[in-house]
């Protein structure tokens, strides 16, 4: 009998209302997938006896009269979210054996909705990566793999831990946080859907900090209606979160129809400069999908794009020097030992090179530089008002389109170690991701085909703030068109 | 602007991140071609452009100034690595 892991959160939701199978069942396959998929190094912490424990109470509700969407749906939490009482290190040394007492705001809406927690997933450490190969924990390995090789494949990052525990069918669904493009290139290498909503539509309470302007959470679905189902529970109002948007969170499930007649959607003619044959050919696929579906495509223009990057090498990693000064030896985690005489300062210098890795003493060493005297206008003003140039592009084609259509990533995802060596070169894989967090809009990535090579391919979709049914809409319109049913032959 | 192993080490200790000297070099080589390449930024025109202090326009908002929450020590001491009578305790900082 096919596991029952394999079933999309709709499916299960509907099985379960129909009480054709129960909530415990679902999580004991859920964890016996993870128990044979170690070699992929997704869950890096399984809390087994406190999933079964949310199984049995949320059959317990059903039995009770409670049909809530996600009750008793299985998922799998990204270890940058705090979860009470359980291991939440955000893949850092330096938060070695970190447990919360309290619970982020977004699981606890989660939990409170009835889904079930299977454990942690692995990540970049501090978020700040595109492979998942800097995690304390090692690299995560994606269930993909290229036709006729054995080598391993990232599942991209930062959520690559999510990414590749939806694409392996070890949970229903994932959590993950995209600060430049953590959920949708990992999406997008592994045929899985992942949305970052607007900023603000989720709140960041409880979920440890990278670059507080531009973090946002968002869910892995294997579908976009999935996808939506995650998001609607997830987002709201937070009064811990200042930039919690108080606003309604609108019924994205109900809005999913895939009929975009009267809808005009862009493509920006920057994101054509030296993209590869592949990329731009799935590309014009997806236009030619959204024409099927009633839209109206047509290029428009965004002229500060190839500044994005740029400018984000210098707002996030300055964010992240004055998020990450609160790792000091003394509060939570790591604590380096000391020689005689070794005073407080030794205390954090020394607590911090043993803790943090190497992306990320580059990172918050590049933004203590740029927010230091002399330094701050050249760099971080200067990248500022660049940002306020990237977001005005998009409000100005946004008065002629509904939503924009473009590649997720530059390519299919790459193999272990090939990007290792080069940070620029890893940088530019979030080149198509990057603009959408600069400009705190909502932007999803759709699986749409499979490369030469034999790995997937997505592209993205983004609205303007605040329209993610109108996001999903399109998505589900792509999704219905492309058909993409291939998944990763099982090796682990 | 290109910066030289004095910087690193000046940089590194902004950042309280104890650097060996042997690895001052290797780190400013890989912080200059960051720098060089977000160099670029200098180019763009932002004559008139306001620095994007919020990304949506949004007021934060604003709640009472009053207590809501507390009474939780050892909560708050229980992940400190080393935690004496209530207290964090840190290397002697006063003579």
């Amino acid at each position: 009998m096919t596991s029952l892991s394999t079933l999309t959160i709709a499916d299960a939701r509907d099985m379960l209302r129909a009480g054709e199978t129960t909530s415990r069942r679902i999580t004991e396959d859920c964890l016996g997938a993870i128990a044979e998929a170690g070699a992929l190094n997704a869950f890096v912490t399984v809390t087994a006896d406190k999933a079964l424990a949310m199984a049995e109470a949320a059959d317990q509700r059903r039995a009770n009269g409670d049909d809530a969407d996600l009750l008793g749906i299985p998922l799998g939490i990204k270890d940058v979210y705090c979860t009470a009482g359980v291991r939440s290190q955000a893949a850092s040394h330096i938060l070695d054996g970190f447990t919360p007492p309290y619970e982020s705001t977004v699981t606890a809406r989660l939990w409170d909705a009835g889904a079930v927690m299977l454990g942690k997933l692995n990540m970049d450490e501090f978020a700040m990566g595109s492979s998942t190969e800097s995690s304390t924990y090692g690299p995560c390995i994606s269930p993909w793999r290229r036709s006729g090789d054995t080598a391993s494949i990232t599942p991209g990052g930062s959520s690559g831990g999510s990414a590749a525990a939806v694409a392996a069918d070890l949970c229903l669904g994932a959590t993950g946080t995209d600060t430049g493009g953590s959920i949708r290139q990992p999406a997008a290498f592994t045929g899985t859907v992942g949305i970052k909503p607007t900023y603000g539509r989720c709140s960041r309470w409880g979920i440890i900090a990278y670059a507080s302007s531009l973090d946002q959470a968002g869910p892995f679905a294997k579908t976009v209606r999935d996808a939506a189902i995650l998001l609607g529970a997830m987002a709201g109002h937070d009064p811990k979160d200042s930039t919690s948007a108080d606003l309604a969170v609108p019924d994205f499930e109900a809005a999913l129809k895939g009929d975009l007649r009267g809808k005009r959607i862009g493509l920006p003619k920057e994101y054509r400069e030296g993209l590869g044959a592949e990329i731009d050919a799935l590309w014009a696929n997806g236009a030619a999908m959204l024409r099927d579906a009633g839209a109206e495509v047509v290029d428009i223009s965004l002229p500060h794009t190839k500044y994005a990057l740029p400018a984000y090498y210098i707002i996030a990693p300055a964010e992240a020097s004055s998020n990450l000064a609160r790792y000091d030896g003394v509060r939570y985690g790591h604590r380096a030992a000391l020689g005689q005489g070794g005073g407080i300062t030794d205390l954090y210098e020394k607590t911090r090179a043993e803790g943090f890795g190497p992306e990320v003493r580059r990172r918050v060493m590049i933004g203590a530089y740029v927010l230091s005297a002399g330094y701050y206008d050249a760099y971080y003003l200067q990248a500022q008002k660049v940002r306020s140039l990237i977001k005005r592009d998009f409000d100005e084609a946004f008065a002629s389109v509904d939503a924009i259509l473009a590649p997720a990533t530059p390519s299919p995802a790459f193999g272990l170690g090939e990007m290792q060596g080069d940070p620029v070169a890893m940088y530019l894989q979030d080149v198509f991701t990057i603009t959408v967090n600069l400009a705190g809009l909502p932007g999803i990535s759709v699986p749409l085909g499979v490369s030469a090579s034999g790995l997937p391919l997505g592209l993205q979709l983004i609205g303007q703030p605040w329209g993610e049914a109108g996001v999903f809409d399109a998505a589900l319109a792509l999704e219905q068109r492309a058909d993409f049913t291939a998944c990763p032959e099982r090796w682990w | 602007m290109s910066i030289d192993t004095d910087t690193v080490r000046k940089v590194a200790h902004l950042a309280r991140i104890a650097v060996r000297e042997d690895e001052l070099a290797p780190l400013a080589a890989e912080l200059n071609a960051i720098l060089g390449w977000v160099e670029q930024l200098s180019e763009v025109d932002v004559t008139g452009v306001e620095p994007m202090t919020s990304v949506t326009p949004m007021a934060l908002k604003r709640r009472a100034d009053v207590v809501t929450d507390g009474n939780r020590q050892a909560d708050i001491l229980a992940n400190a690595p080393d935690a004496r009578e209530g207290f964090f305790t840190v290397p002697k900082v006063v003579e």
